[in-house]
This record gives structure tokens, sequence and C-alpha cells, in this order.
């Protein structure tokens, strides 16, 4: 049983009363892709944030290939392999598509091989025709996937998406599905999303968080067969 | 001893004027998230419509306390509504707009009175402590920012005017749900700032003299005071000028008034980078 | 035309026209004007280092003054001492630079925000301002040099060829010289914006949170930024001491401060011919309304003759309804007359046709 690839141990976060992540204790291995999901406030996005080096944990410890990476800098965290999409977009909204990913390829690539290394990238994510235009103006599908762009770009072990089918058309929601099974194929992902139908188009296991802690971790049939997950929901998502 | 007491008098005195001439700021700040850089122009505005009211023959404690605050309150109140209100949310834009506004006003007072320093005599005489004698009027000033401070205080803890203004503060849009009017709250929290700032304007002139240019001293240490402060007004205010006051009132017993302004400055600075929300961001965080 | 031959054609026309400037200038112009020119030529050097540190890193500095003022004290007072001018000239810029690292150390590595950048910078400025200006007396002094408190420091002697103390620049030369270093400051840091540095910073501008998230550390890539923005300003406060052969503690005043910040919101960030021509045009229109008034000219007249009310409004007028700044919007607005002819073009109607049909 190799080292898992991430791992934290009781990992915590309060902000000044609002205890927002409690004694979390999670693995992920190598290449695995898991799911995590909860509803709004269990504090999915905070664990992100614990993980990329944007929080530093009130308790516990974030390792990393066997790193203890809970107080390193974000920068160092990225430059480590961990990427992240965040949950609200988070571009160069005001630079083009093309400037934007020549900024995350360029962190590892120089001069002409950057250069191609963007024209890929462009192809991979569908929007060569669009490499000119500023992503401010892009839809939001569009910037969903320049943001993906920017995360493989720098080529991270691992691949943190927060919601990355939000606000997506169905189309875009299958097309999305169908790239994160393709990158799963050489990297590890951690997949926070709410839309049930995208976690079972990707989906093998599954960390439900509830209230800032881990609820069950099963297998996608079984979570979404569990009562108690269908109860933090409300009865709502789960059986659908 | 009396040495002593005279220096306690001089540093509490220097708090008592830093807490005035900031608290105005801290409101405006504070409730509105703005960067008013015109703040130490209503200062001035204040000295000046106070020595015009008195000139005309207005009692100088009615100048000072009504017409100037009164007077300022109404420009703070015109400024909101013709520049303030479209740049909401644009911290860096309004800093720039006030700045702006800051160089209008003092041309617009030097072209309508002059260069020159006016005065107006500090009432009340002095009176001694042991071998030192002490102007009455520094205990005036020190009244003044109690009974100001005080004031406010009780406003916003126990009056329903003060409870619309925090619950503003917190979050404009449930205030407006609950049937208050947000651009309304902003116009007169602006021009309450406004006119406390024309108050203590007034209040110093008779200190300092009044010229266009005299908001330049106040703007950078109500500036430091308001942002080592803190998010909460009251308590904010109180703990910086205390710190600065204090330490910018020895350094200058013991050097030069120069290296208490220097001395002051820097701590500031060295405030600002070890507590990056200010004293309030880090203790007496329930404080008002 | 791509955006790549547009670019170059832009550089050449700068060029062009500045060395047209730079020679012709002396040969046409009164030794008055060339006094004038030089001195906006010094002031457009000094945008520059605001454009680069704030139009294009972000970074709000309201006491660029400081390392101006710097940079024109270190050469006066480095120039008594040293009675040679290269050595002066070299810690001209040295200073500021090392000055700027220090205070943006302290700054960018202690996270502090925008907003308390302004502050920061500001109240440095006036910290330099409030020091300089206290120290009158004879005791204030380095080396020969007195510092001259509110008196400032007068005589001070001009650049001389290196090596050659007797071969010192004259008026002319110093137009030359000013012209020169502006050209140069202007294609090496087109130049340096072009590079990978400058691409990163601009991303940094941006946003900051994503350009940490992919592995640059936004720390370093400002501190470089703000150095490089504060060695400039020192090198325009050098030749500003050259000019004049005087300077005071007003260069580190809130005045000279908000001038700079004026020129380029007027001449818009994220250019650098903006803040040029907003530098020239704001310095130009202050002269213009300011020099010439007779005593005794009526209100109205001295009203526009009042710097502080007319760039009061100016700043303000500019953050309200151009906020993008002259440059930038003038651009958009050639796009949008360039559209709507290709678009009259493209449809074939003339306005006879139009009229009568």
């Amino acid at each position: 049983m190799a080292a898992p690839l991430l791992e934290t141990r009781d990992l915590s976060m309060h902000f000044g009363g609002v205890q927002a992540v409690r004694n979390v204790n999670f693995a992920l291995a190598e290449g695995e892709l898991r799911c995590l999901i909860g509803p709004n406030g269990a504090g999915k996005s905070t664990f992100f944030k614990m993980l990329t080096g944007q929080l530093v944990p009130s308790r516990g410890q974030v390792l990393f290939r066997g790193t203890d990476i809970s107080h390193a800098h974000a920068h160092q965290i990225a430059r480590l392999g961990i990427g992240i999409k965040t949950q609200v977009p988070n571009v160069f909204d005001g630079l083009s598509v093309r400037e934007n990913i020549w900024l995350a390829a360029s962190r590892i690539h120089s001069g002409e091989r950057a250069n191609s290394v963007v024209d890929e990238m462009l192809e991979r994510v569908g929007l060569t025709g669009a490499a000119g235009r500023l992503v401010g103006q892009l839809a939001h599908g569009q910037r969903q996937w320049v943001e993906l762009g920017i995360v493989l770009s720098t080529d991270p072990r691992l691949i943190l998406l927060d919601e990355p089918a939000a606000g997506m058309t169905h189309e875009e929601v299958h097309k999305t599905a169908e790239l994160v099974r393709e990158i799963n194929r050489s990297k590890a992902l951690i997949v926070v999303e709410h839309d049930m139908q995208f976690i079972r188009m990707i989906a093998n296991k599954v960390t439900v968080f509830n209230q800032g802690a881990v609820l069950v971790e099963d297998a996608v049939e079984n979570i979404l067969r569990n009562p108690l997950v269908r109860d933090i929901y409300l009865g709502k998502q789960a059986a659908a | 001893m009396d040495l002593i007491v005279l220096l306690a008098i001089q540093v509490i005195y220097a708090i008592a004027s830093l807490a005035l001439i900031s608290v105005g700021l801290a409101i405006i700040f504070g409730m509105m998230r703005v960067i008013n850089l015109a703040h130490g122009e209503f200062l001035m505005l204040g000295g000046y419509a106070a020595i015009v009211a008195t000139s005309h023959g207005v009692s100088i404690w009615i100048a000072m306390l009504v017409v100037a605050p009164v007077v300022v309150g109404i420009i703070g109140v015109i400024v909101e509504r013709t520049i303030i209100r479209f740049l909401y949310g644009r911290m860096i834009d309004t800093m720039l707009a006030t700045w702006g506004l800051s160089l209008f006003l003092v041309g617009l007072t030097t072209a309508v009175f002059g260069n020159t320093t006016v005065g107006i005599s500090a009432p009340l005489g002095s009176f001694q402590i042991g071998a030192y004698r002490t102007s009455g009027y520094t205990l005036f000033v020190i009244a003044v920012a109690l009974v100001l401070l005080g004031g406010i205080f009780a406003v916003l803890r126990w009056t329903r005017l003060g409870l619309i203004a925090r619950g503003t503060m917190q979050n404009a849009n449930m205030a407006a749900a609950l049937g208050v009017n947000p651009p309304r709250v902003y116009a007169v929290t602006f021009g309450i700032g406004a006119a406390l700032s024309g108050l203590a304007g007034a209040v110093l002139a008779p200190v300092s003299g009044v010229f266009p240019t005299i908001g330049v001293a106040y703007v950078a240490k109500s500036f430091i005071t308001v942002i080592g402060g803190g998010a909460a007004i009251l308590t904010g205010t109180v703990s910086a000028s205390a710190l600065f006051g204090t330490i910018n009132q020895i350094a200058t017993f013991a050097t030069t008034p120069v290296f208490g302004e220097v001395a002051l400055l820097a701590t500031a600075i060295v405030l600002i980078r070890l507590l990056p929300q200010g004293i309030t961001g880090r203790f007496f965080r329930r404080g008002l | 035309m791509n955006a790549r031959a547009r670019n170059l054609l832009g550089l050449a026309l700068v060029g062009l026209v500045g060395a047209g400037f730079l020679i012709l200038t002396p040969r046409f112009a009164e030794l008055d004007t060339v006094l004038d020119l030089t001195v906006y030529m010094i002031m457009a050097i000094l945008a520059l280092s605001l454009a680069l540190v704030w139009g294009y890193g972000g970074i709000l500095c309201f006491g660029q003054s400081a390392f101006f003022g710097l940079g024109a004290y270190t050469y006066a007072i480095a120039m008594f001492n040293f009675g040679e001018s290269t050595i002066p000239l070299l810690l001209a810029i040295a200073l500021p630079a090392a000055f700027a690292a220090l205070l943006g150390y302290f700054m960018f590595y202690g996270r502090i925000s925008d907003v308390y950048l302004g502050v920061i910078t500001l109240t440095v400025t006036l910290i330099l301002f409030n020091s300089v200006n206290s120290t009158a007396g004879p005791e204030f002094h380095i080396g020969v040099a007195r510092l001259g408190g509110f008196n400032g420091i007068p005589g001070i002697p001009p650049l001389n060829i290196p090596g050659n103390k007797a071969a010192v620049i004259d008026l002319e030369g110093m137009f030359y010289l000013s012209t020169a270093a502006l050209l140069v400051t202007y294609f090496g840091l087109r130049l340096l914006l072009a590079s990978r540095f400058g691409r990163i910073i601009v991303g940094i501008r941006e946003n900051e949170r994503r350009a940490e998230l992919l592995g640059y550390d936004p720390r370093a890539y400002k501190l470089a930024t703000f150095t490089i923005g504060g060695a400039l300003a020192g090198f325009a406060g050098c030749l500003f001491a050259n000019w004049g052969n005087f300077v005071s503690p007003t260069i580190f005043g809130l005045a000279q401060s908000a001038q700079i910040i004026i020129w380029v919101i007027v001449g818009g960030r994220g250019t650098l011919i903006g803040p040029i021509v907003g530098c020239i045009g704001v310095q130009w229109l202050s002269a213009a309304l300011g020099a010439n008034q007779p005593s005794g000219s009526d209100w109205w007249t001295r009203v526009l003759a009042n710097a502080p009310l007319i760039l009061g409004i100016i700043l303000i007028a500019f953050v309200l309804l151009v906020p993008r700044g002259l440059v930038p919007t003038l651009g958009d607005l050639g796009h949008w007359l360039l559209r709507a002819r290709a678009r009259r073009v493209a449809t074939g109607l003339r306005p006879k046709q139009a009229e009568e049909g």
C-alpha cells in the first residue's frame, strides 16, 4: 500500500468562534479521483484553501508527498505540484485567453516551448478560436475552461476543482466531465460539486462533508443510497 | 511633581486632539469604507467657518461648537451627493477623487481668504500648576473630546439612529430590506463625519491659527490614527490616539517637536506592519 | 495590419518623433523654451517611474516624490563632497533604489494591502519632508554639504563628463541629456514590459491570488518593480537638481506627490505614452494658467491661475468621467470612429444616397 499523495491529519480551522473545519483526516492516493460533496457551508472550500496555502490551519497537518505543507506559502505549494480551480473563477480578466495560459505555462517552460504548450492547451480546452479575446468578456462556461487550461498548464500532480460544472449548460457539463476523466488518466483530482449528474459521470469514491467534518466516505453508488447523506441534503439532490 | 502633572496634561491633550481630528474620519471610514483624503480640508473649513462667524459678532463658543459643524456638515452632504456616491466600492478611485477635492478646496480657500494665517486668540487664559503656567484652553479641548466621544458612544449604543448606522455598516442589503434607506444613511453619515471634523477644526483653530494648507498637517495623522485603530470606530480611535499621542508627546518632550512628529509617523508605520487590521483587528474586537 | 506590426509601427513613430524633437528643438527654439522643455522631459521620466510601479505593477504609491527628492538631495550632497559628478550620479540612483527596496520589503513581505500601501507611502514622504525641512541650522550637514532645511540647497554644481571635472554640462547639454534619457527610459521600459518579468507583473496586478496559485511569488516581483521605480525616480531627481541647480524640501511634499499621480491618471494608467502626455500636458497647462498674470488681475483670472484649484477639478473630473485616462480613451474613440467608418463603407451608403433614398 503506497504512501498517499495527499494526507491531512486532524485538520481544523476556526475563525473567531466559528469552527469551519474540524479534525478532518483525509487521504488521497496517487492518481485517484475523489469527489467531495456536502451542503453549503460544510467547509469544503475552506478545506481546499488550507490545502493550497491560502489559509493557515488552526490545528493539524497537511502532507503532500510526505512533506508537511501546513504552513507553506501558496506559491511554494503551487510549485510543489498542487493546482486549484477556485469556486469563483480566478483568472486574469483584463488579459487575453492566450496571455492567461502563457502566464501559467511559462512558469515551467521558457521561450518558444512555452508558446507551443500554450497552443496545445488552447486546443485541449477548445478555446483556440477565442485565443485573442479578453477573458473578462467571455461567457461563464468559457471562463471556467480558461481556468482549467491555466491550471493544467503548470502540470501539477494534484488538481483541486471547486465546482467546475457550476453555471454550465448541459452540453458544457458533459464536455467538462470528459475533460476531467481525461485529466485523471495522468493526474490525481479532488472535485467539489453539487451537480449529482456530473458526479455520477466521473466519480468512484466520494467523501461527504457536513458541518466541517467528514460524515462518510464510500463508493458513489452507496453514497447516493445512504440515508444519512440524504438527510443532510434534506432529501433533495441525493434522490435525483 | 508639578512637572509630572504638566506632562500628564500635555499627553492627555495630545491624545484628545488626535482623537478629535480623527473621529470624523473614523466614522466615515468605519461605516462606509470610504477613504476621504479631503478630511484635512474639512477641518480647515471648520476653522474658517468659526473665524468668519466670530468676525461677524457671533460668540466664539457658538461659532466653534454650532456654526462650524453645521456649515461643514452641509458641505459634507453636498460632497457625498455629487462625488462620493458614484464611487462606492471603488476605494482607490475614492481616494483619488477626494484628493482632487482636497486640492480644489485648498485652491478655493486661498482664492477667497488669501494665503496668510488667520487667528483667533484662545479664550480662557492660563492657570498655574506649581512653577509652571499652562493654558486653560488645553483643558477645554480635552473636555470637548471627552464629551464628543462619550456622546458618540451613547448614540451608537443606545439610540435607534446608532442601531440603524451599525446595521447598515454590517449589511446594507439587510438594512434596506428592513426599510432603512442606505443612500440616505450614507449621505447623513458622511455629513455627520464632516460635521465632527469641522467641529474639531474650529476647536483647534485658536491653538494653531488657520490657513488654507493646514489640512496637510491633519490628514496624515488622522489617517494613520484611523487605520492604526482598526475597524471599531470608538475603541479604535481612542486606542490609537492613546498610543500615538503618548509617543508623540514623550518624544517631543525628550527631543524636539519635529522629532515628535517623526516618531508618531514612524510608530504608525510599524504598527500597520505588525497589525495590518489595526489595533481593534486584534484587541478589543467586540468594542464599538 | 496585425497587433505585432501595429506595435512596431508605434515604437518607430515614437522613436522618430523623439529623435526629431531632440535634434531640432535647440536649433529653432529660444533658450527660455528649451529650459522649460527640459524640465518637462525630466518630469516625464518621473511620471514613467510611477507608470511602471502603479500603471503596470498595480502598486499604489502615494509617495513617489520621496525617491525623486532623495535622488535630488543625494546628488547635491554628494556633489559638494566629491566635486566630480560620476559618483554622485550613481549614488543618486542607488540610494533611492536601496530605500525603495527597504520600504518595499517592509510593505510587501508584510502583506500590507493596497489602500494601506498608499497611506504608508504617503506617510514616508511626509516624514522626509518634516525631517529635511527642519534641518536649517549649520549643525545639519553631511560632510561639507549643509542640508539647509526649509531654505534648501542652492548652487548645486552641474554634471560633468566622467573623468573631466572641467567639462560641465550647459543648458543645451541638459536638454539633450534629459530628452535622450527620457527616450532611453521609454524604450527600456517597453523592453522590460515585453519580457517575461514584465508580463508576470501585469498578471500579478490583474489577479495577485491567481498568480500566486500558479507558483509566482508576488512579493518578490512587486519588490523588484518598486525598486526599479525608485531608481528611475531618483535618476529624475538627479537631473532635476541639475536643471535648477537648487533643491528644497517641497520636493518631498504632498503637492509634488499629488502631481505625479495626476499625470498618470490624466494620461492613462496601463500605458507609457499616456503618463508622458499627461505630465507634459498638465505642466504646460499649469504654466499657461499661472504665467503672465499681472498683479491686480480680476478675480476670475486669479481663479484660473490657481493651480491647486484647477488641478483638483481636473483630478475629480477624470476620476469620475475619464477614469482610464486620455490616451486609452482617445484610442478607444479612434477605434470606434474607424469601425463606424468601416460599417458605413461596408453598407455602401453614401450620405446623398441616404437622403434621396
